[in-house]
């Protein structure tokens, strides 16, 4: 149980890392480009806006813990 | 040779360099207490788990379909990339310390003092291990960046060579240095890498979720600089934050 715990942890700092809100909100940009997409949309400046966003209050709020 | 294969080679050099002079700092740290022979099979054992990695899934990813293998992969890149790139950006504006690699060699080596005489296969099982982990450690980044830039792309072998080439370009400023690569502008090419991750991330992301990018191929360059731009004005607003409150701090 304790080596599948640090194998479940190992893999969550890889992808995810410090800030869980940043892979949360790729993954919700990345839904809705791609929901978008299949209504016909082409959303091509829906993912860097977003990821610019994501970026920025993810960086705020670790400046405000400092 | 297309600008999106030529930054691929350019992002797993980096990526693989700036990794090895983490891995090669643990090596020294360990070989120059406790000798040589362990620490480099230990090492060795990890680059060959690495490779065989690459080995194995590089040509399994070759199997799924572009549009699907380019979603996932861009979703991971982006993920991984954020984090480079966050990190980078800490750094920069000093919210962050900086890796100090002089600093990691003398932990390194007052660690591998301390240790304990245990022998197993006869091999000094504290190098072994040791570097066995930390090699093993750095280089799955670089395999997770080598398979995931390779596969997407089409280019596995492109961008396994630009990783051999950063194995050794880093290798042989380590043995002619004699020491930890402390000059390295680590901050400045993890900045760069990240940079690259996360671009191409939104790129296949946003291709792989059925986007048709203006301009194709060469909408690329337009995302790196976007994301370069949105980077530098993070990093001197934070800058300027910084310098804020370590004045604040000073006057209380």
């Amino acid at each position: 149980m304790r080596y599948l715990r640090s194998f479940g942890r190992f893999w969550w700092n890889f992808i995810v890392g410090d800030d869980w809100r940043v892979a949360a909100g790729v993954a919700v940009a990345l839904a809705l480009t791609a929901l978008l997409a299949h209504e016909g949309v082409n959303a091509w400046w829906l993912l860097p806006a977003a990821v610019a966003i994501v970026l920025a209050l993810s960086l705020r709020s670790a400046a405000e813990r400092n | 040779m297309s600008t999106g294969t030529i930054l691929i080679v350019a992002g797993s050099f980096f990526a693989c360099a700036v990794e090895m002079v983490e891995a090669l700092t643990i090596v020294l740290g360990v070989g120059v207490v406790r000798g040589w022979r362990s620490t480099l099979i230990g090492a060795g054992a990890a680059g060959i788990v690495l490779a065989l990695l690459i080995a194995v899934l590089g040509p399994a990813l070759g199997s799924i379909p572009i549009g699907t293998l380019r979603f996932v992969v861009g979703a991971l890149l982006l993920a991984f990339g954020l984090q480079w790139l966050r990190k980078a950006i800490l750094r920069s504006s000093g919210f962050k310390d900086l890796h100090d690699e002089d600093e990691a060699f003398r932990e390194e080596r007052e660690q591998a003092a301390k240790a304990g005489d245990e022998r197993r296969l006869g091999l000094d099982w504290y190098s072994f291990t040791v570097a066995f982990k930390g090699v093993l450690l750095e280089g799955l980044e670089v395999v997770f960046i080598v398979i995931a830039f390779g596969s997407a792309q089409g280019h596995l072998g492109l961008a396994v060579a630009g990783a051999v080439a950063a194995f050794v370009v880093v290798l042989v400023a380590g043995v002619l240095a004699q020491g930890p690569l402390s000059r390295v502008p680590e901050n400045t090419i993890k900045f760069a890498v990240g940079l690259l991750l996360t671009s191409f991330g939104c790129f296949w992301g946003a291709e792989g979720a059925g986007v048709d990018w203006p301009g194709d191929e060469l909408s690329l360059l337009a995302v790196i600089a976007f994301f370069g731009l949105v980077s530098f004005a993070l990093v001197r607003t934070l800058r300027r934050r910084h310098t804020i409150l370590v004045t604040a701090g000073a006057e209380t």
